[in-house]
């Protein structure tokens, strides 16, 4: 009723083929552009950029590269935050040490570079799958992490541990501003998310999808694994190695390979689990699940237990975070993605029950 | 190479066949969930973490050793009971993926408990055993053994032969690997699914308290145990996911190759390379054997 597709005809290709079919689905994305592009930056006060968007917004990206590899193409893989540190890591040298570089050029760069080590990491994906393939993407988390740390060149010879990302130039102007800095984000994130979505939509991510679903009957049918698994595993890091640059310049401000622990291989695992695999929408929402979780969770226990101590409510949100994973996996294995899903249904049929 | 080099290489490759036993203990814990429900079981490590805190919790409150040990093997037993009550019947039939993600889940809940339950500062664990060099055997051959790390070795030995039996020779162990080919087809035969879950969930449970016992008498209890259970993934892959001698066998190689190649190749890479080096080698048998040393190989139809 609120949302309808009786009586809306398709009369050319071009029409059954866009994005969104659906005419409310697509004045809903219009209207959450506007909001992102215009009236956030307006009237979003400065916490809510730096702590909530910005990290939101490149967590996504990431979470959108992992969920293109183990969505889509079927890969398990834990070592999305190795890839991230070699795009926040090429993106800390091309900046210092390629002037005339644009940021966003740079940017870009760092992920193509990620791509390249994704490629690599990848080979084993030809042989092994599963729980195997998993260990192999261990390997090149733990390895990137090493690399970086031990090889001082990578981190330009500094000691400290401690080194600050350089200031976002772009156009000759310093983003020096949050809502300066978001906006650069938005737009490499809008932009890399509608790329996503066409592949995902087109034939290589059917190709992806394919090879999931049964790889020996996708060879069958001529789709070559070799090519399909590594441009997945490529354009995943790439995905991973922006969202890495974006986090480390735009969030972080610095660059240290601790920041890109398992842990946080781990947590983006979740945000891609929780928003729902193979889906371009689960990857936000998973992510703004995953980093709001906490946040709420400590108003709420601060809001109860005034004087309770750091370590117990990070203890309990790691139970409550535990819990929810579980009981996601038992009522809604296809994540959060499947319930917006829902809701359209039951928007679509209303005011009968689906 | 003279006599010392000799004697050094030695030296290391016992350190590292040692430090491998206790590798193997932990892996001895996915192995035998593995086995009877091809779930890898990420929650192990998170496992061997609760059940030596809480030992050393009820130590704390005033038990003695003797108490203590079977209140949390009781523990233990309820949570795995509680796991499959809870975690496991739900997901009956589901993906190994779906699995594998739940028991990451576990994982946080059981980390997230035990941290809740006795806080989170690193403990000491005194099992009575003197974690230093025995002099004779140092004087003897030059070998730095302790008696902590034959107590590991013996313990291994004895679980492994144990669990081994239990497989391959008891009623159980038949009802157990028949739920591991296929839920649906072992609960037509009449096989309990859930008692099999039950009692799988809390020996691996008890043997997770006997590995953490002797890494906390080792290392301190404290949140990095957890850390163990990543690399028992490499030590599994080289022994093949479902064998229990090959999980001694592997962690052994694991062990023994982690040491050497930090001792004799890291020095090139300005070393800490032991925290990748079993990852590669898990690669690199992955290429040439991808079932393991002796795991099942298996056959995929399309």
């Amino acid at each position: 009723m609120y949302y309808r597709q009786a009586g809306r005809f398709r009369t050319s290709y071009a029409q059954d083929m866009r994005l969104l079919p659906v005419l409310e689905d697509r004045i809903l994305l219009i209207s959450a552009l506007v909001i992102g592009f215009l009236i956030i930056p307006l009237f979003a006060n400065n916490y809510w950029l730096s702590a909530i968007l910005i990290p939101w917004l490149a967590l996504s990206l990431v979470a959108l590269g992992q969920n293109i590899l183990m969505g889509y193409a079927g890969q398990l893989s834990l070592g999305s935050a190795g890839f991230m540190a070699a795009g926040a890591f090429a993106c800390y040298n091309i900046v210092l040490r390629v002037e005339w570089m644009p940021f966003f050029g740079a940017v870009l760069l760092s992920g193509v570079i990620a791509a390249a080590v994704g490629i690599v990491f990848g080979l084993p994906s030809l042989r092994v799958r599963g729980l195997y393939l998993a260990v192999a993407t261990l390997a090149s988390q733990f390895f990137i992490v090493w690399v970086i740390d031990k090889f001082g060149w990578f981190k330009n010879y500094d000691t400290s541990g401690i080194m600050n990302a350089q200031q976002i130039v772009v156009f000759g102007q310093p983003m020096d501003t949050p809502a300066k800095e978001y906006m650069v984000v938005l737009v490499i994130v809008t932009f890399l998310t509608w790329l996503a979505w066409n592949m995902a939509k087109g034939s290589v991510g059917r190709k992806w999808q394919a090879v999931r679903d049964m790889d020996v009957a996708a060879e069958t049918m001529g789709i070559s694994l070799l090519r399909t698994k590594l441009q997945a595993f490529a354009v995943s890091s790439f995905y991973c190695g922006v969202g890495g640059a974006l986090f480390a310049f735009a969030y972080l401000k610095s660059v240290e390979p601790v920041a890109f622990d398992i842990l946080l291989s781990f947590r983006i695992l979740f945000m891609v689990l929780i928003g729902g695999l193979g889906t371009i929408i689960g990857a936000y929402l998973g992510s703004g699940f995953i980093l709001l979780l906490p946040v709420f969770l400590n108003i709420f226990f601060h809001a109860i237990f005034p004087t309770v101590d750091a370590t117990i409510t990070s203890a309990l949100e790691q139970v409550i975070f535990g819990v929810m994973i579980i009981m996601f996996m038992i009522y809604e294995p296809l994540g959060m993605a499947k319930i917006w899903q829902n809701i359209q249904d039951r928007m679509r049929r209303w005011p009968f029950k689906v | 190479m003279d006599t010392y080099e000799i004697l050094f290489f030695v030296e290391v490759l016992v350190g590292g066949l040692l430090a491998g036993v206790m590798y193997s203990l932990v892996a001895l814990g996915f192995v035998l969930i593995y086995k009877a429900s091809s779930v890898f079981n990420f929650a192990q490590g998170a496992m061997v973490f609760f059940a030596v805190l809480s030992f050393v919790g009820f130590m704390e409150l005033g038990l003695h050793f003797w108490i203590a040990l079977p209140v949390t093997i009781g523990l233990m037993i309820l949570v795995g009971v509680a796991t499959e009550r809870f975690v496991l019947r739900p997901l009956v039939n589901q993906s190994d993926d779906t699995l594998l993600m739940a028991t990451i889940g576990l994982a946080f809940v059981l980390e997230g408990a035990a941290q809740l339950a006795w806080g989170v500062e690193v403990r000491r664990l005194d099992l009575g055993i003197p974690d230093v060099p025995l002099t004779w055997l140092a004087d003897l051959t030059g070998i730095f053994v302790s008696a902590l790390d034959i107590t590991a070795g013996v313990v291994a030995g004895v679980l492994v032969a144990g669990l081994a039996i239990l497989f391959s020779k008891t009623k159980a162990g038949l009802g157990l690997r028949a739920v591991a080919d296929s839920h649906a087809a072992a609960q037509s035969i009449g096989i309990p699914l859930k008692n099999v879950w039950m009692m799988v969930w809390a020996t691996a449970g008890i043997v997770a308290l006997v590995a953490g016992m002797l890494w906390g008498a080792r290392s301190g209890v404290q949140f990095a145990l957890i850390w163990i259970a990543l690399k028992a993934l490499p030590v599994m892959i080289i022994g093949g996911f479902t064998s229990v001698p090959g999980v001694i066998v592997a962690g052994l190689i694991v062990g023994a190759s982690e040491k050497l190649a930090e001792v004799y190749i890291g020095p090139y890479f300005g070393g800490g390379i032991e925290g990748w080096s079993p990852y590669v080698l898990a690669v690199i048998f992955l290429i040439f054997r991808p079932e393991g040393l002796f795991g099942e190989r298996h056959i995929r139809r399309v």
